[in-house]
């Protein structure tokens, strides 16, 4: 489905990406963990093209993206959604509209369809009755709710997720877990999910790559990960910092 | 060789920015002959950038106009040419002051107002995420507020023109005794469809202008408030400037296809 070769990325003198090699495979669910500032969130971008490497080949669906003008990239970007880590929602719109923005984008005018959509999505995150809502009088959790809403309303092939359930409360996001899940399921969705969440990961992932310095440091199933007797690996998944009072 | 290598570096970084601004004006160009016009969008920036400025724009007119009408008249005054106010303000309100004022007001108030907003949306990933859903930025941000000041800007400068001359007439004739009749007959024999079609044009000028560098300090923002705010500051410059400096070369070129005079 998405296939990463060599890919690199400096900014300045700060090398983000070392030279990253990752295959993803068609409706798996790839969660990529790492420390925070160890570029998961600049990977993330560049598999959807909102970034350019500095060197390196990013392949959707067996065509390569790297060097691809903007406007040729809009049609592979319908096929491949992604949900920003602050839901990233546009604050002159209400929820539903929010929601209805990609339809609407499609060239669907049918009222009746759109609403009929809209409210199935809503439904899917939970979120009826919240529709007349603008995003700064809803909830963090609900706004990430709603921007993954506006992702999967127009089914794409491949959801790529930025800290889905960062800031969030364990209940909401347990149901977001339950949530990737249940798309990945139901619809066959591939997904990627920058996370740093182990409980969230050990749920949701079929693989887990961990990113340390740039570079790919483990690839392998989440069961691998908890085993690794590797310190880096094992200080990240159990939380341990070394540090004394 | 401090000096050399300070003026390269800001001669680089002027002709980078006509790049962009000239990148972002073919992008646009060919999102408008090429893809969809948002009728929607385009109708709401009609209202904000149209119809909410015609107060500040009217306002401007009137007060340059009465103001001009009162200096003409008392340097006039003492020459014996009392009759001559309303040509001179009306052609100067057609051909100089009514583009330039409301260029400046709308930069101000529009230009200042369309980088905020676009720069916020670059700040919070809004922009990301419309890139993320297929949405080219220039399609659904800047084409439609190109095409709404375009059909608002020959509109305002109709407005300010016309306040200024009425201004001009209440304060030339009604409190400093012009007799109406030499004013009018004046100010009609020296003031044509030229004028006319000066102010339009620079009118339409001023507009893309103004557009194009919100639009595109909006979308160059960098992180945070600050940038936001920086970008919003210099539009507002950037923008002001643009319409003084081309103003020169406008009115030196369209001085030949719609010249001054009788």
């Amino acid at each position: 489905m998405i296939s990463v070769k060599a890919l690199t990325k400096q900014i300045g003198a700060q090398k983000i990406l070392q030279g990253i090699d990752l295959d993803i495979r068609q409706g798996e669910t790839m969660v990529v963990l790492g420390r925070s500032g160890g570029g998961k969130s600049v990977l993330l971008k560049h598999l959807i093209g909102l970034m350019i490497p500095s060197s390196g080949e990013v392949w959707i669906e067996g065509r390569q993206i790297v060097g691809l003008s903007e406007r040729a990239l809009l049609p592979i970007r319908k096929r491949v959604g992604m949900m920003f880590q602050s839901g990233a929602l546009f604050d002159s719109m209400t929820v539903e509209e929010n929601v209805a923005f990609p339809l609407r984008e499609a060239g669907i005018r049918d009222g009746a369809e759109i609403r009929q959509r809209v409210d199935k999505a809503l439904e899917v995150v939970e979120l009826t009755g919240h529709e007349t809502k603008k995003p700064e009088n809803i909830s963090g959790g609900m706004k990430k709710r709603v921007a993954l809403a506006r992702v999967i309303i127009n089914e794409p092939a491949c959801v790529l997720y930025d800290e889905p359930t960062a800031g969030l409360d364990p209940v909401v996001s347990d149901s977001i877990d339950h949530l990737i899940r249940r798309l990945q399921k139901r619809m066959g969705m591939t997904s990627i999910v920058v996370t740093h969440d182990m409980k969230s990961a050990n749920f949701i992932a079929d693989r887990v790559a961990y990113l340390h310095e740039g570079r790919i440091y483990f690839l392998g199933t989440p069961k691998e990960l908890m085993a690794s007797g590797d310190p880096l690996i094992s200080d990240f998944v159990r939380g341990r910092s070394h540090e004394t009072i | 060789m401090l000096f050399f290598r300070f003026l390269g570096r800001s001669f680089l970084s002027f002709f980078s920015y006509l790049g962009s601004l000239l990148f972002l004006a073919l992008e646009a160009g060919y999102s408008v002959i090429r893809m969809p016009v948002r009728w929607k969008l385009t109708l709401r920036q009609v209202v904000e950038v149209g119809y909410r400025t015609q107060m500040v724009v009217m306002v401007t007119g009137a007060f340059t106009g009465a103001v001009f009408g009162a200096q003409t008249f008392f340097q006039f005054h003492k020459l014996g040419m009392d009759t001559a106010v309303g040509a001179v303000v009306a052609v100067s309100m057609f051909r100089e002051l009514g583009p330039v004022l409301t260029g400046l007001m709308v930069a101000g108030r529009v230009g200042a107002a369309m980088s905020a907003e676009i720069g916020t949306m670059k700040v919070t990933e809004q922009l990301d995420a419309l890139r993320a859903l297929g949405v080219h930025p220039v399609d659904y941000l800047v084409v439609p507020r190109i095409i709404a000041v375009m059909i608002s800007m020959p509109l305002l400068v109709a407005e300010c023109v016309g306040m200024g001359i009425v201004a001009g007439k209440v304060v030339a004739v009604d409190l400093l005794g012009v007799k109406q009749a030499y004013f009018m007959d004046y100010m009609l024999k020296f003031t044509g469809a030229r004028d006319i079609k000066m102010a339009l044009t620079k009118g339409a000028c001023f507009g893309l202008l103004i557009v194009l560098i919100a639009c595109n300090q909006g979308l160059r923002a960098r992180e945070g408030a600050v940038g936001v705010g920086q970008a919003t500051t210099q539009s507002v410059v950037i923008g002001s400037l643009a319409i003084l400096i081309s103003n020169f070369f406008l009115t030196l070129i369209l001085n030949i296809f719609y010249p001054a005079g009788v």
